[in-house]
């Protein structure tokens, strides 16, 4: 018995060093968002601010807008009020810049954003997104604290407002057209929007695993059964 | 042997064995849905094949327009009234003038003119006999000698249809060209790919 | 029934289906005290097996083109009706192969499955793990991510560190002055039929050797050497079915468990299974800040970190590492212990062997993470000031891996064992 729960902790061992950290490139800490993916009015909202704000510079061209579908929108509210960049509801989230001009205006280009919640995870984004400060020594004027020196200007900030960076201080110098509260749901939205976007499936997985795991736990009582009972001829 | 196989439950044990077989038999089963689902047409190859709306508004009385669906050339040709009245005088000369095989058209395309609006033809332009496109030859004699009324013309093995898409007797080509799926959006505008609610 | 017979006649005539069933399983006859380390060897048969089936399925939608190539694994994840399921049904299986034959080459350690009579079936099983890793190895590189990339750029240019023909042999296995759609193609033909073939071709060897020789038990103990008179079946023997089929259903449904458990509710498994830098395409011109190989590597990555280089050469590093893995193949010529399982070794060898997985897994966890995650030893300490502390730990538990098997001819012939009963234990 003491031999296999030493064997079952070496099993274990890697659990401890469980390693939840996603490479950041600064050492900034990251508010938790608490999204939630069963919260389709949530997501709902979080599509349409990804396409009318995310989606002009940036592509999401491994989604396709039918996949909206999945978070309770219909098809035809898909092409009256989402289809900005495609004429048919199967096609993907490309975007219209020329990635040359792009690189020209930003300095670089506006990474494909699909799965961008997988690599940097949602933490990440959500605190991005809220982080944008006036920096007059950027070209672009603007400077973020998660990702110093971001190429991307703050497109958010006739919402957000605009803010400084003083003694280790966000503060807001200009309020924007939403309120600090307002603007948090709505970076929270988009963040929630962009983790089902990097993994769609993830929808339906759960729901599957349930399933999966109780009819395996059911064979299991089962085999153990029966090895038993088979067991009984050895003496 | 017997010895050692004293004792044992034998219903129990046949119970057990034959429970966790079926059992097993429909984890695999289950488990095999999605090798076999990932092998129908992905996402991809639904958009690709989705359906195509097409203005009608701007093909002329008599002449064709080509649109292409799920890779395949789909003629829309806008018959004139004479090419329309033309089509009933045909009967003798073709093969299923009465459209015996009915996969080749929709429910709401089993009439004369093989058409949602009379004018209208919507057909596949793909051969029935070995899937070569036929050529147009809407007007009548010219080249295709002097009885023909109009039609289509497949260069491959020579196949006839008239202006329904209808298979001349004696074609290499059994049956009618198929016509696919489709509806009226509006007045002018045809969507290929869908079929017609049942009530029109 | 009689009908059954006459094609069973029929089919033995032709093929011996019925003796091979026979002599395989009803009449093979294993120690009737295997514990649950025994069930890592069906296992590793039922992973190749599933990661062959959703190999095949993911061929058929995959592109092993740096244009296309992480456009088609998305593609698979989204547009592929389930093709998610099939993908981490791969990726988790790799994951997990690893695991399972940690476990298998563990179970064989601590009972002295590779002494005699069990050489050769070692060797087999050496090579096994050798090509499993080039087979993880290849296959890393196939979703193009960034980690995939920089990691087989880091992989290749170890072949570069190699005296005199070094950079000519990296170019060469990239088919490219960097990794690049040429090197992704051959990985793409070595992972999908080259290395499978082999890898199939070694585990019917293994198996052949196994049933020619019998397997080993927990006690170490020959079962063939006490057998009844009358029937020439060992005494300690029972017949491998149904006895153990029915066993290692257990097993493998524990097993399933934990599969799709990872599969439906944790699939990166925390970045250790699918790493975060991965779902970003790869990109020759920038370098992720951290590279760390998948998990299953890094006990052989921190060895090659942890060896120092050598006249401005990384070559002694690259070849301790070859060397541990290598080092493998002789165990059975370096235990010179009396008895086989760790049952009936004295305490020295238990010992060793408990610093030996120590090292294993503390070597696993540096190779996950910077090396300057410990921070440096203060500069006051001589000889090891300024030197970064993980590198340090590194390095004592690379010298504890390499004593392990350099000193067991010694230390396993001193070690004080107890006596081997005749049959074995319960």
């Amino acid at each position: 018995m003491k031999k296999n729960s030493l064997i079952l902790a070496i099993l274990l061992f890697p659990f401890f060093i469980w390693n939840n950290s996603y490479a950041a490139d600064g050492s900034f800490h990251l508010d938790n968002a608490k999204i939630d993916l069963d919260d389709q009015q949530s997501l709902q909202r979080g599509a349409r601010n990804f396409i009318n704000y995310c989606l002009n510079c940036h592509s999401a061209n491994y989604m396709r807008y039918n996949r909206l579908q999945d978070i309770g929108l219909s098809e035809d509210e898909i092409k009256k009020n989402l289809l900005f960049t495609a004429d048919k509801s199967g096609e993907l989230m490309n975007i219209s810049m020329d990635t040359v001009e792009a690189k020209k205006w930003f300095g670089a280009n506006p990474p494909n954003l699909t799965v961008t919640a997988r690599s940097r995870g949602k933490d990440w984004i959500y605190t991005y997104l809220r982080t944008f400060y006036i920096d007059d020594s950027r070209e672009l004027g603007w400077n973020n604290l998660v990702y110093p020196n971001a190429a991307m200007p703050h497109v958010l900030w006739e919402l957000q407002g605009t803010q400084v960076y003083k003694d280790n201080q966000l503060s807001l110098l200009k309020a924007g057209v939403l309120s600090e509260q307002e603007y948090d749901q709505f970076v929270l939205d988009t963040t929630n929007y962009m983790v089902f976007m990097a993994e769609p499936a993830k929808l339906v997985r759960h729901k599957i695993g349930y399933f999966v795991l109780g009819f395996l736990v059911i064979l299991l009582i089962l085999v153990i059964n029966l090895k038993r009972e088979f067991w009984k001829d050895i003496k | 042997m017997s010895k050692k196989y004293n004792g044992f439950d034998k219903d129990r044990r046949k119970f057990l064995l034959t429970a966790t077989a079926i059992t097993g038999a429909v984890g695999i089963s289950v488990a095999g849905i999605p090798f076999v689902t990932s092998m129908k047409p992905s996402e991809k190859a639904k958009a690709a094949g989705a359906s195509v709306a097409v203005d009608t508004s701007k093909i002329e009385k008599g002449s064709l327009l080509t649109t292409e669906w799920r890779g395949q050339p789909v003629w829309i040709l806008n018959r004139t009234e004479d090419m329309v009245k033309g089509l009933s005088k045909m009967e003798t000369n073709l093969a299923d003038p009465q459209l015996k095989v009915t996969s080749q058209q929709p429910k709401y395309c089993q009439n004369p003119t093989r058409s949602i609006k009379s004018d209208l033809l919507v057909v596949v332009g793909i051969c029935t006999h070995l899937g070569c496109s036929p050529t147009a030859k809407l007007q009548p004699k010219g080249d295709m000698g002097d009885n023909w009324t109009g039609g289509f013309f497949c260069p491959c093995h020579g196949s006839k249809f008239d202006l329904a898409g209808r298979v001349y007797k004696g074609s290499p080509a059994p049956t009618n060209l198929v016509v696919p799926p489709h509806k009226y959006i509006d007045e002018k505008t045809i969507l290929i790919g869908e079929d017609q609610k049942d009530e029109a | 029934m009689e009908r059954k017979n006459n094609l069973m006649t029929w089919v033995d005539e032709r093929l011996p289906v019925s003796s091979f069933i026979k002599n395989h399983l009803t009449q093979y006859y294993a120690p009737k005290n295997f514990n649950f380390l025994y069930f890592f060897g069906a296992l590793a048969i039922v992973l190749f097996a599933l990661q062959i089936l959703t190999g095949i399925f993911l061929t058929m939608h995959y592109k092993p083109d740096a244009l296309h190539a992480f456009a088609s694994v998305e593609y698979i994840m989204r547009d592929v009706s389930f093709g998610w399921v099939i993908r981490y049904m791969h990726s988790t299986g790799a994951s997990l192969f690893f695991v399972v034959i940690y476990m298998h080459m563990f179970r064989a350690i601590i009972y002295g499955s590779y002494k005699q009579p069990r050489e050769l079936l070692w060797i087999f099983g050496v090579l096994i793990f050798l090509l499993l890793m080039a087979e993880a190895f290849f296959g890393y590189l196939l979703p193009w991510g960034q980690m995939s990339y920089w990691g087989a750029q880091v992989i290749v240019n170890l072949f570069a560190t190699v005296p005199f023909i070094g950079p000519d042999l990296a170019e060469w296995v990239r088919g490219d002055y960097l990794v690049s759609d040429a090197t992704l193609n051959r990985f793409f033909a070595f992972h999908v039929i080259a290395l499978p073939l082999a890898l199939a071709g070694l585990i019917f060897l293994h198996l052949a050797a196994l049933h020619s020789v019998g397997s080993n038990n927990p006690d170490g103990i020959e079962i063939k050497l006490t057998k009844d008179k009358k029937t020439g079946i060992p005494l300690d023997g029972i017949p491998f079915h149904p006895y153990y089929t029915v066993k290692d259903l257990i097993g493998l449904t524990v097993f399933l468990i934990v599969f799709t458990t990872i599969i439906f509710f944790m699939p990166e498994v925390g970045g250790y299974f699918l790493e975060h830098n991965n779902f970003v395409p790869a990109d020759p011109l920038v370098t992720p800040a951290h590279i760390a190989p998948v998990w299953y590597f890094t006990p052989f990555y921190s060895i090659l970190r942890a060896v120092p280089p050598i006249f401005n050469s990384q070559f002694p590093g690259v070849a301790a590492m070859g060397a541990a893995v290598l080092i493998l193949f002789i165990v059975p010529w370096l235990d010179k212990s009396k008895v086989k399982s760790i049952r009936y070794k004295g305490a020295l060898y238990k010992k060793w062997l408990a610093a030996f997985v120590l090292s294993f897994l503390i070597l696993g966890y540096l190779g996950t993470v910077p090396s300057n995650i410990w921070g440096q030893i203060p500069n006051f300490i001589p000889l090891l000031g300024g030197l970064d502390l993980a590198t340090f730990v590194a390095r004592v538990f690379t010298i504890v891996y390499f004593a392990f098997f350099v000193l067991m001819p010694f230390y396993s012939k001193k070690d004080k064992t107890k006596p081997v009963p005749n049959r074995v234990t319960s």
